[in-house]
């Protein structure tokens, strides 16, 4: 998603008159200067390191089979970061999402490998196994008010366990299911990825001019029309983009296997980032998210259940991991005990807040996920590229970590001093 | 601003006690609260303000006494009950929510949702006429967050928070305690413009310049006991200072014997 399609600053732009583009302009450097850096640094740093690896490696990075491997990259990363952003919302933090990931993961594989259960059947047991770790998770932290940290490190260990026993000696189990492995290795035919862009930019074309229409009908202040088509313009070329560049083949030999169009996986992606926004900010529960993270003193005198929406939250939080563990096991084609392990968890935490969501709770968004995922991905992606030392590798990601995490306390003391904490 | 008492009162406290554990805090307190006047509740700390308005919202019941409401006895032990029968609090430390915007914060709890998602025309909608009807505006939108908003305005949305549930009773807690000297006249302008529409509003404040600015009725009380509830017309300002120190000023207040070791 482009920088310019953000529920905030639709949200915002929505108070501002009706000034057209360069009222538009002046709200948003604005509040860029107040601290309020929204998508800013993450889409920035995205472009930079684009540049920087299609200078160094070019003949390599910049062609349209690296750009399907960072979506695949990306996509475990980036799921897993959307179930940490409601639980970082609340100024919490879940760092069992990992294994939580892996043993849903275990689940599946067992289930469908070694009993032979149909699909649908695999995938429900999946899932509830990710709904009660995070029902545990979360009933211990909100009513027995341990920290969150400390609750989800014993967690990250005796989860590590559970993928042990349930994995059993073999060490690693196949997944044959072919609709499984569809979902990270088979591409859409290319009429099939314009049609997903049409229905995409489509339906956000309609939803946008609705809302419009309804505000400007109830007689309330609206965004610009000019700013609603640059924002519905901005959405259809980088989409078109994509989609152009992923229908091109790829394949080393077209003759033999021919490889293009949109990997599927961005179907689940995209659901997700338009239900979960959905989820977050036009619900009151996405509300009483938001307004636990930032005082939940005012939530409880306000009649909000603050241990309800905790534990929701972290429920939230292990139900994505149990996606996430789906994703793994369908990149992999298989589930060990080290699925979810190593460093999953950390570049998932760190795509929230390379994204923008921080740390301190109150402050977030869906989209931060794929806008940080992106970045780890592209690093993981692009640095291999330059040098072979893995350690290189670790390095430059711990330092991305530490200037996102320095750029949201930073902004946020700005935010501060100016007034828009 | 009449001063006598006129109509049936709102809200009448008869003898309330509350103790927590061994110690009483609160004694054989009365409270005379009418719609349409301010009525200061005044006292010392530890003279039991903050408990006297506690027991009202609900938060922790009276152990004695008779809370009557709308002429009609109630049992109010939980801050929903308060709310159902139109008492809202307004706190001293607001209990807004910075990252949210001023229709979402008036609103929070108590969403007024369409369909699955959330009726946000209807909310602003409505916000924007409680703060037009309260003549607010000092806002520049009903769109941006709260943190943007400086003391006053923050204390302008948290009371007219108070007042968007069709409320009868608006009680609030030491409102102008962090304001300047501007933003706490336009805050008890607000105040009186609350009575005015006909609320009843109790208003907790140190400042005897504000109670006397604004309010109808000044309740003094005195480790834990009701020393006099008076008319603001019929007492001078160094009246209801000692009335607060002392227990006693002159005929008004505490008889000798019960006012304990000042008198």
């Amino acid at each position: 998603m482009s920088a310019t399609t953000t529920p905030t600053e639709e949200h915002a732009a929505g108070a501002v008159a009706d000034g057209g583009l360069g009222q538009a302009w002046r709200d948003y450097t604005g509040r860029v200067r107040g601290g309020e850096l929204g998508a800013l640094p993450s889409v920035l740093a995205l472009i930079s390191l684009v540049i920087i690896f299609t200078a160094l490696q070019s003949d390599v990075f910049f062609k349209p089979g690296n750009f399907a491997n960072l979506i695949t990259q990306s996509a475990t990363i980036i799921v897993l970061a959307m179930g940490l952003i409601y639980v970082l919302l609340l100024g919490e933090i879940d760092l069992s999402a990992g294994f939580a990931a892996g043993t849903c993961a275990a689940v599946l594989a067992v289930t469908l490998t070694q009993r032979g259960w149909p699909l649908p059947l695999a995938l429900v047991a999946t899932i509830a196994t990710g709904v009660a770790i995070g029902l545990f998770i979360g009933v211990i932290v909100a009513k027995l008010g341990i920290p969150s940290f400390v609750v989800t490190l014993a967690m990250f260990l005796a989860l590590q366990g559970f993928v042990l026993i349930i994995i059993g000696e073999g060490g690693t189990i196949p997944i044959r299911d072919p609709q499984i492995r569809a979902i990270m290795n088979s591409n859409m035919t290319p009429l099939l990825g314009w049609l997903l862009f049409a229905v995409v930019v489509g339906a956000y074309t309609f939803m946008t001019y609705r809302q419009l229409a309804q505000r400007r009908k109830t007689g309330l202040v609206t965004q610009s029309p000019q700013v609603w088509l640059v924002k519905v313009v901005t959405l259809a070329v980088l989409l078109g983009l994509a989609v152009l560049v992923l229908n091109q083949e790829r394949s080393s030999k077209p003759e033999l296997t021919s490889i293009k169009g949109v990997p599927y996986v961005v179907i689940v992606i995209l659901l997700l980032l338009v239900g979960l926004s959905y989820n977050l900010t036009r619900t009151s529960f996405g509300r009483h998210v938001y307004a636990v993270g930032v005082n939940a003193e005012a939530a409880r005198r306000a009649g909000i259940s603050v241990a309800r929406i905790r534990i929701y939250c972290f429920v939230a939080c292990s139900t994505l991991a149990a996606v996430a563990g789906i994703l793994f096991a369908s990149k992999d084609q298989s589930v060990s005990p080290s699925t979810g392990g190593s460093t999953t968890l950390l570049y998932a935490v760190g795509a929230a807040v390379i994204g923008g969501t921080s740390l301190f709770g109150g402050r977030g968004q869906i989209r931060d996920a794929i806008l940080g995922g992106l970045v780890v991905a592209v690093i993981g992606n692009g640095l291999p590229l330059i040098t072979d030392a893995s350690g290189i590798q670790f390095i430059v990601t711990g330092l991305v970590l530490l200037i996102a995490a320095s750029v949201d306390a930073l902004s946020r003391r700005r935010a501060q001093a100016s007034g828009r904490a | 601003m009449t001063t006598e008492d006129t109509g049936q009162p709102l809200l009448t406290l008869s003898k309330v006690n509350k103790s927590f554990g061994a110690v009483q805090v609160l004694r054989e307190v009365d409270l005379t609260v009418r719609p349409g006047r301010v009525t200061a509740l005044v006292g010392d700390n530890g003279a039991g303000k903050s408990t006297l308005i506690k027991g009202i919202a609900g938060i922790h019941a009276f152990d004695g006494g008779t809370y009557t409401f709308e002429g009609e006895e109630a049992q109010v032990s939980d801050p929903k009950h308060a709310n159902a029968l139109g008492i809202e609090v307004v706190y001293q430390d607001l209990a807004l929510c910075d990252n949210l915007d001023v229709v979402h914060n008036m609103f929070l709890g108590r969403e007024l949702k369409k369909g699955m998602g959330l009726d946000e025309a209807e909310m602003e909608q409505r916000a924007s006429k409680t703060l037009a009807g309260l003549s607010v505006r000092t806002l520049k939108s009903v769109r941006q967050n709260v943190a943007s908003l400086s003391g006053g305005q923050r204390q302008t949305v948290a009371i007219a928070r108070a007042v968007l549930w069709n409320s009868k009773l608006v009680i609030l807690d030491e409102p102008t305690a962090a304001l300047g000297v501007a933003q706490t006249e336009q805050v008890l302008k607000l105040v009186r413009r609350l009575a005015d529409n006909g609320l009843a509003v109790i208003l907790i404040s140190h400042n005897m310049n504000d109670v006397f600015e604004v309010a109808d009725s000044i309740a003094c009380l005195y480790l834990g006991q009701m020393a006099a509830q008076v008319e603001k017309a019929e007492v001078t300002h160094g009246q209801v200072v000692e009335l607060i120190t002392a227990g006693r000023s002159g005929d008004l207040g505490l008889a000798p014997s019960t006012s304990g070791a000042v008198a």
